[in-house]
């Protein structure tokens, strides 16, 4: 099977700054993503669930992005920009997709 | 009824009772829990079901003056009280500029399930009141909020807006409902409200039990996660301020003229603490103040006080100055 190398970027952000990341995300050319909820972790402040939080202020979200390597800064220039002031967490890996033509 | 019969007739209502095993399981570590899309609804229910009384009360009263002076009165009073909570906490305690502005927003704005509550602890012992209370309880959402952005703004110059956080904040989907509901209310009048009798009526208090039950859970985990972080002062503060606020609720409700029922509920607004729309525009907004202070203070302090002794007290407080 017939694979190309893409990138993976994975973001972690407050789930009321989603839709700022979407926007943000869209605006670069960032078409395709997927938006997981997180339902706990543990971090810098200790542990956290999403279990016990008031609406969704308290929340967080994956979002998950596979783009050509050479989107890849403009994706995290757009979402530095978001993130800057945020709680987040963005990791980059590299992946293998088929179909390049979709990324 | 005074303030003692009225505490000791709440404290052991289902309604208290139902928190008060919410937060004592939270804080025994039980695995009990309201799964999230079920309190959704149950939130979804009860905004629908208040909001839809308060229209149906004002399709039957009409339209007055005093509901235009009330809304403006509300509205005032939002953005006025987190001056005073932003001062109390500057001069008390040692929280920074932005940690003091985040919490008075919280204390401007209102929490609907403590207007819920008084709403239905007014219903038990028969007293009355104005049903643009609701459309009030909206208006006092968003313009603390606002404030708290000057307060920072001040120290701040030149920090950058964001053009889609009043969209967000005017739009809140408790907001939309809760209004929504109103005008339901207020287009149907009472062949609406017999019509679905049974369903907003019948059910309300066993919902609200559900409701609170997990509003104790969540208290419960906010404070055993971050009690420590709350000195004396600031558990002072978030005792202390709702009787502030709701001494200032109580001029505003006198000054309008309102019923003896509808200046407790004023009261219970100008007392109650935001947990749900003002934590969201604080995360977009003021991303540096810390949500386990105004959250475990509003949340954790100020909503079981007022759920337990508060609701009493300002209903005796109304009894005793318009009744």
């Amino acid at each position: 099977m017939q694979t190309h190398l893409a990138k993976r970027v994975e973001i972690i952000i407050e789930a009321p700054m989603q839709r700022r990341l979407e926007e943000a995300l869209t605006r670069a050319g960032v078409s395709g993503y997927s938006i997981l909820p997180v339902m706990g972790g543990n971090g810098a402040s200790g542990p956290w669930t999403r279990e016990g939080q008031v609406g969704r202020a308290g929340g967080l979200v994956a979002v998950i992005c596979i783009v050509r390597p050479e989107r890849k800064d403009a994706l995290l220039d757009a979402a530095f920009a978001v993130l800057d002031r945020h709680i987040g967490v963005v990791s980059v890996s590299d992946c293998e997709v088929l179909r390049a033509e979709r990324f | 009824m005074d303030f003692l019969a009225l505490a000791e007739q709440n404290l052991v209502s289902p309604i208290v009772l139902s928190f008060a095993l919410g937060l004592a399981a939270a804080l025994a570590r039980s695995d009990l829990s309201v799964p999230e899309a079920a309190a959704k609804a149950l939130s979804l229910y009860l905004l629908f079901a208040i909001g839809f009384k308060g229209g149906v009360s004002v399709n039957e009263s009409g339209f007055t003056p005093r509901l235009a002076a009330a809304l403006l009165a509300g509205t005032a009073l939002s953005a006025v009280i987190p001056l005073v909570a932003y001062a109390i906490l500057r001069a008390v305690t040692n929280v920074g500029v932005v940690d003091a502005a985040a919490v008075a927003a919280h204390y401007g704005s209102i929490s609907i399930v403590t207007f819920v509550a008084a709403s239905s602890s007014l219903t038990s012992i028969g007293m009355p009141f104005e049903g643009y209370m609701v459309a009030v309880a909206a208006s006092m959402e968003a313009p603390a909020i606002l404030t708290a952005l000057w307060l920072v703004s001040r120290q701040r110059p030149g920090a950058p807006g964001d053009t889609g956080l009043w969209r967000e904040i005017l739009l809140n989907g408790s907001i939309v409902l809760l209004i929504g509901a109103f005008g339901i209310g207020w287009i149907t009048g009472p062949d609406g409200r017999a019509e679905i009798t049974s369903f907003i009526d019948a059910p309300f208090k066993g919902v609200l039990c559900l409701f609170l039950l997990d509003m104790g859970l969540v208290a419960g985990r906010g404070l055993r996660q971050s009690a420590r972080l709350l000195a004396a002062p600031l558990i002072s503060f978030g005792i202390a301020m709702p009787l502030i606020g709701g001494s200032l609720g109580a001029l505003v409700g006198l000054a309008l003229g309102l019923s003896t029922g509808g200046v407790a509920m004023l009261i219970t607004l100008a007392a109650s603490a935001s947990y749900i729309a003002v934590p969201a525009a604080m995360r977009v907004a003021l991303p540096e103040a810390n949500p386990a202070i105004y959250l475990t203070l509003s949340l954790g302090v100020t909503f079981p006080f007022n759920l337990t002794l508060g609701i009493p007290l300002y209903i005796a407080a109304a009894q005793a100055l318009a009744g």
